[in-house]
């Protein structure tokens, strides 16, 4: 600690670096959040069902979402990117790709990615089941 | 200026204080949920410990040096060089 830049060189370094470690606290301290989180979806209505041009189907529906996220945030959430996806098996593919999908079953899946201020970004989703296709193209 | 004494006064004084600043804004931080308030306390608290430890304050400056003194440096001499000239003079007086 010789001179006046050597002591604020000194002070500066070591809060950053200390800054760095608590940060690394704020982010395990995410851990000891458990989230509950509940999402229900409706579907309302079919608007159309049809075969597309390059083999596929394709499907738009009106949906009813309704979710209570409020348990996914911490002090340390800077956002919460949530979506809805509609997921399902083919004889050929495990996951999304086909045609010939009428009166399919296939699940609604709310997906949810929590981006914290610092650290870690946890991703999970909630699997509903039970919902079916049309069995004839509209 | 700071002598030896302050230097490592001021150098222990600034990490304590750093450390104790990071573990209370991080506990207040956590407790009221408040990451904003936690990253306040910690840069109140470093800007405070700079204006502590870094200038030349007097209280830094008290264990002042002792350099010898003069009177008992006159004492000890410093010790001579020995001078290669004076064997030359021997060896001409030798010869007469």
């Amino acid at each position: 600690m010789h001179s006046f830049g050597y002591r604020a060189n000194a002070v500066v370094t070591f809060a950053v670096t200390i800054l760095a470690v608590t940060c690394a606290m704020v982010s395990l301290s995410d851990n000891f959040n458990s989230p509950s989180p509940t999402a229900d979806v409706k579907v309302l209505n079919i608007n159309w069902f049809q075969k597309q041009p390059n083999g596929n189907d394709e499907v738009s529906l009106t949906l009813n979402i309704s979710a209570d996220l409020s348990s996914l945030f911490t002090w340390n959430t800077k956002q919460v990117f949530v979506f809805v996806a509609a997921e399902y098996e083919t004889p050929q593919n495990a996951l999304n790709q086909g045609n010939n999908l009428r009166g399919k079953d296939y699940n609604m899946t709310l997906h949810w990615h929590i981006m914290p201020k610092t650290g870690k970004m946890f991703a999970d989703k909630i699997v509903m089941t039970g919902y079916y296709l049309p069995q004839d193209y509209k | 200026m700071m002598d030896w004494q302050g230097q490592k006064r001021a150098e222990t004084l600034m990490q304590i204080l750093l450390v104790v600043f990071a573990v209370a804004a991080l506990g207040i931080g956590y407790t009221l949920a408040s990451f904003q308030t936690m990253m306040l306390i910690y840069a109140g608290g470093v800007v405070l410990t700079a204006l502590i430890t870094v200038p030349n304050w007097p209280f830094f400056n008290r264990h002042h040096l002792k350099w010898l003194d003069p009177s008992e440096a006159e004492k000890h001499p410093k010790p001579q060089v020995n001078v290669p000239t004076t064997t030359k003079k021997k060896s001409s007086k030798n010869k007469q």
